[in-house]
């Protein structure tokens, strides 16, 4: 979980967007629908995008979380964190940990998306807000920022 | 890409930004936002609502027995227990009533039966099950337009005296002069047209935490509410509790656009719910529960009119309009408006006459009426002049934008009275529109549109021009439940020279944290870092509305300039004091109160705040310290306007729309935050296509919601929103502080009439009129075979 190792001894039905939000108090994943349609809860397991209210807490025993409480490390804040405020790819919050955290993937596999490819990635989430246009943006400032230099 | 300032330029630029963008972004962009669900308190327990599974019905039993023995229930709550409590039934925002658990009758799939309090979530929703209602069934009203037939069920029985389900009939303009005007048209073209019921869908759903505590008998509501004051006053109305006694928080919001405006049952429950165990007691709808429950919005069937001369000049403007409002009337909007400004349906056009009369009715769906950053019904009363005059067009045989031109009213007839009667204040639509067609190349557009057409595609160039009216006032002719439509702001700098604005409307998402600290800095020469914005806590803040209808900026900002301008004057005192002159003498200048003809002999506002607060001699009518208060009361309503084209690709075989571009030229007065005003008309662009394309509640015979959920209430993604090209003009407001309008709305209101005229206007070669949103693949492709679909509920 976020790199360190978590227990939690939980009921089998219980959702992992549940552990972490209730059991665990990461509550930067948010809920946002029941079906897996709008990605406010989406968090990474070993590594890839999953929407975390459409997979048991039970799932995840031996994997590995990652949540947006770790984007930021060392004080530094990810490029896409620094993407995402700087070009007003927010309003209200409540879809930006899960877009970050599918921008983030995005990058580790295309480092130089195009606007079509990021409106691709993030097409299975929901922005009421933005009209996804500075979320593009943001993804693109964010890898431009992560071509310039290490990170 | 953004347009350059068409107007006044440098208005914005005038308002420094603060030094890391948006103030709200730090916490969200780590996942610390504070949202309702975020939250929890010591000895919480949680609530879940039972909903009806019928449209109508009476409630012959609600038998609890099983619910209440499950070891995790600490508490179930019916209709009948808070009926004993008389609080079974609550105001809504519209002064009618609806029911917090329903005693005698259900009246709409989704509504509140009763409440389980259980000490964890799932265990609250397992207890639901354990609950056995005995329903006997109801005909339901689902249709309108059968709401006023003679036979049909009256669904408010609960309402002595009632013999039908009309909720009210309003009309506005003078009937005669438009019939005047018809008379001696050459051409007159009528459209029936549905408006369809959509709803708001903000991300996060609607919730409340209420902590009653029975030693000091205060209540502190933690609540998704866009107007904590207004709560406030309704919670002291339904519970009798004393309203200093009760404390309305609302944390991070995760989206509202009007659907946190009302107060809803669920928040009552949770209330009752913590009086009754005396512990905290959290409630959160799901998904379905916030779609099947909460406000919608629109719901209009209107059958409008346009009448003009032969040569294209548009002489008058009728409708008639059945407005569906569910089965309580939780609308809000100025009571004196029932209709709310839907008599701006003149639009942006020089009119001889208009008029228009609504009538609203009960059917058994769910509550609602205004909600879904409509401006209060300006969206529909756009949506329906835009879609008049391109039918106008097409019948003329002109072309849509040049028959606006010729139509749109003129800079030097503003402030104009409209035929309705509302008074715009300020504008200049031509340009506007010229602007507009200059950045989507209209002319280019035109000739590639004959080529495609040579080739059998569909491709439709749709043009809309919208005024809105926003920030409502003044509050003598606008006021909600009794209350007045005013924003207040106390405003107070700190001996160190940093301040603390604190205003009534309550942010979800638009930056209210930043623009305000803006608004403030530049009236005081201060960095808006050094400015810090409290809202959404009726503790911590001055009364006032809440933030809807796009009055934040248009009210509750007025109020900060109003309140900062107010401690400038009294710093003045203070630095005359302090540089032993006469106030007279000072001018303010570059941030600071200067000596005229000695600039160098100054006070800016950080000095002048530690003397306020120290053992200076402070002249006769300054107390000391250096903080104001205002209480904004709007003269007038300002009118946002703008222009939009919308180019769309349709595809003949599936009726599939594709939006290739989306040109929005938006004039809302001065800009404070430019980034954050282009981000408000990004959302609204995506309304647009989304209610225009695919966002439908949808009904079948028997009541039964059919959008319930994401699967089926769809919502526009990332790939079916284009990449938006905005224009600005800056137009200011006469009457406002600022010269600001309102942006929140703007897009919603004007981006559903341009996709739509634009997809009618890539089917006009197959001679397709008209066809109603939602215009799904399968609604185009039914218009396209000749056979479109009607509104009303499916299979009935």
């Amino acid at each position: 979980m976020n790199g360190a190792e978590r227990t939690a001894e939980v009921e089998p039905r219980l959702l992992l967007i549940h552990l972490l939000r209730d059991h665990l108090g990461l509550t930067g994943s948010h809920w946002g629908c029941d079906t897996s349609n709008c990605g406010a809860c989406v968090v990474l397991l070993d590594g890839k995008p999953v929407k975390s209210c459409t997979v048991l807490a039970a799932m995840a025993d031996g994997h590995r979380v990652r949540t947006v409480e770790d984007l930021e490390r060392d004080g530094r804040l990810d490029p896409v964190q620094e993407g995402f405020a700087r070009c007003h790819g927010l309003q209200c919050g409540f879809c930006t940990p899960g877009m970050m955290l599918t921008a983030s993937w995005l990058l580790d596999h295309d480092p130089d998306p195009s606007p079509a490819a990021i409106r691709e990635a993030l097409s299975g989430q929901v922005c009421r807000c933005t009209g996804y246009e500075n979320i593009v943006r943001a993804v693109r400032w964010a890898a431009a920022r992560r071509g310039a230099g290490p990170r | 890409m953004s347009g350059a300032a068409g107007g006044p330029a440098g208005a914005a630029a005038e308002r420094p930004l603060p030094a890391a963008g948006r103030k709200e972004d730090a916490r969200f962009i780590r996942g610390r936002g504070r949202f309702l669900d975020d939250i929890t308190l010591p000895g919480m327990l949680h609530g879940a609502i039972l909903r009806s599974p019928l449209a109508h019905a009476r409630i012959a039993s609600v038998d609890t027995a099983a619910a209440r023995a499950h070891p995790m229930v600490e508490a179930v709550i019916t209709g009948d227990m808070l009926a004993e409590r008389g609080l079974a039934w609550m105001p809504t925002l519209s002064a009618d009533t609806q029911a917090v658990l329903a005693t005698d009758k259900v009246r709409f799939q989704g509504q509140e039966v009763a409440f389980v309090v259980a000490r964890d979530r799932y265990a609250a929703r397992d207890a639901l099950e354990l609950i056995s209602v005995e329903y006997e069934p109801l005909p339901p009203v689902t249709d309108a337009r059968r709401a006023l037939d003679p036979d049909a069920p009256v669904i408010r029985d609960d309402q002595p005296g009632r013999a039908d389900n009309r909720v009210f009939d309003w009309s506005a303009g003078d009937l005669a002069a438009t019939e005047a005007a018809f008379a001696a048209a050459d051409v007159v073209v009528t459209q029936e047209m549905h408006y369809p019921r959509s709803h708001p869908a903000p991300l996060e759903t609607c919730g409340a935490i209420a902590d009653a505590d029975p030693v000091t008998g205060r209540l502190t509501l933690w609540s998704t509410t866009q107007a904590p004051h207004a709560h406030r006053t309704l919670y002291a109305m339904i519970t009798g509790l004393p309203e200093h006694k009760i404390r309305v928080i609302s944390p991070d919001i995760g989206g509202g656009f009007g659907n946190k405006v009302p107060v809803y049952p669920g928040y009552l429950c949770a209330i009752a719910g913590s009086m009754l165990t005396r512990r905290p007691v959290k409630w959160t709808e799901d998904r379905s529960e916030n779609l099947m429950s909460t406000t919608f919005a629109r719901d209009y069937h209107m059958r409008g009119q346009i009448a003009a001369d032969a040569d294209g000049t548009i002489l008058a403007v009728r409708a008639s309009v059945l407005a569906d409002h569910g089965a309580f009337n939780g609308a809000a909007q100025p009571s004196k408006y029932p209709a709310g400004f839907f008599h701006v349906l003149t639009g942006s056009y020089d009119l001889r006459a208009a008029y228009c009369q609504v009538t609203g009715v009960y059917t058994n769906k769910a509550p609602g009426g205004v909600a879904y950053s409509c401006s209060f019904r300006v969206t529909e009363a756009v949506y329906l002049i835009e879609r008049l005059v391109d039918l106008l067009a097409r019948e003329l045989g002109a072309d849509p934008a040049e028959l606006r031109m010729r139509n749109l009213l003129r800079p030097e007839q503003f402030p104009y009275r409209s035929a309705t009667g509302l008074r715009y204040d300020s504008g200049d639509y031509p340009r506007a529109l010229r602007k507009a067609m200059q950045i989507a190349g209209y002319a280019e557009l035109r000739a590639e549109q004959a080529r495609r057409r040579e080739r059998g595609e569909l491709m439709g160039i749709g043009v809309s021009c919208f005024t809105e009216a926003v920030g409502a006032g003044p509050r003598k002719h606008m006021d909600i439940l009794g209350l007045g439509i005013a924003d207040g702001a106390d405003l107070r700098v700190h001996p160190t020279g940093t301040a603390t604005l604190s205003v009534s409307c309550q942010t979800q998402g638009q930056g209210h944290e930043t623009t305000f600290a803006q608004i403030v800095a530049a009236e005081l020469g201060l960095s808006p870092d050094d400015v810090d914005v409290v809202h959404g806590d009726t503790d911590r803040t001055p009364f006032g509305l809440g933030t809807y209808g796009s009055r934040s900026t248009a009210v509750s900002g007025a109020a900060a300039a109003v309140a900062a301008r107010r401690v400038r004057e009294r710093a003045r005192l203070v630095a005359a004091a302090m540089l032993e002159v006469d106030p007279e003498d000072l001018e303010w200048a570059d941030g600071a109160w200067r000596v005229r003809g000695d600039p160098e002999q100054a006070r800016r506002i950080a000095e002048i705040a530690m003397a306020a607060h120290s053992g200076l001699e402070l002249p006769d009518g300054v107390e000391g310290h250096l903080d104001a208060s205002a209480v904004y009361d709007p003269p007038d309503l300002t009118f946002p306007f703008g222009a939009y084209i919308c180019v769309t690709d349709v595809d003949p075989g599936t009726g599939e729309v594709r939006v290739r571009r989306f040109v929005a030229v938006d004039d809302c007065g001065v800009r404070i935050n430019p980034a954050i005003v282009e981000g408000q008309i990004h959302r609204g662009l995506a309304d647009g296509i989304g209610i225009a394309l695919m966002q439908a509640i949808a009904f079948d015979a028997d009541g039964n919601c059919l959008s319930g959920s994401f699967m089926d209430y769809l919502l526009p993604t990332s790939v079916e929103c284009p990449s938006p090209e905005l224009g600005m003009t800056v137009t200011p407001s006469p009457h406002h502080p600022l010269g600001a309008k309102g942006i929140g709305e703007s897009a919603t209101v004007g981006a559903p009439a341009a996709v739509v005229n634009s997809v009618m206007d890539a089917l006009a070669p197959l001679g397709v009129r008209h066809a109603d949103m939602p215009l799904t693949p399968a609604a185009v492709w039914r218009a396209i075979k000749g056979c479109p679909i009607r509104p009303g509920p499916i299979g009935g």
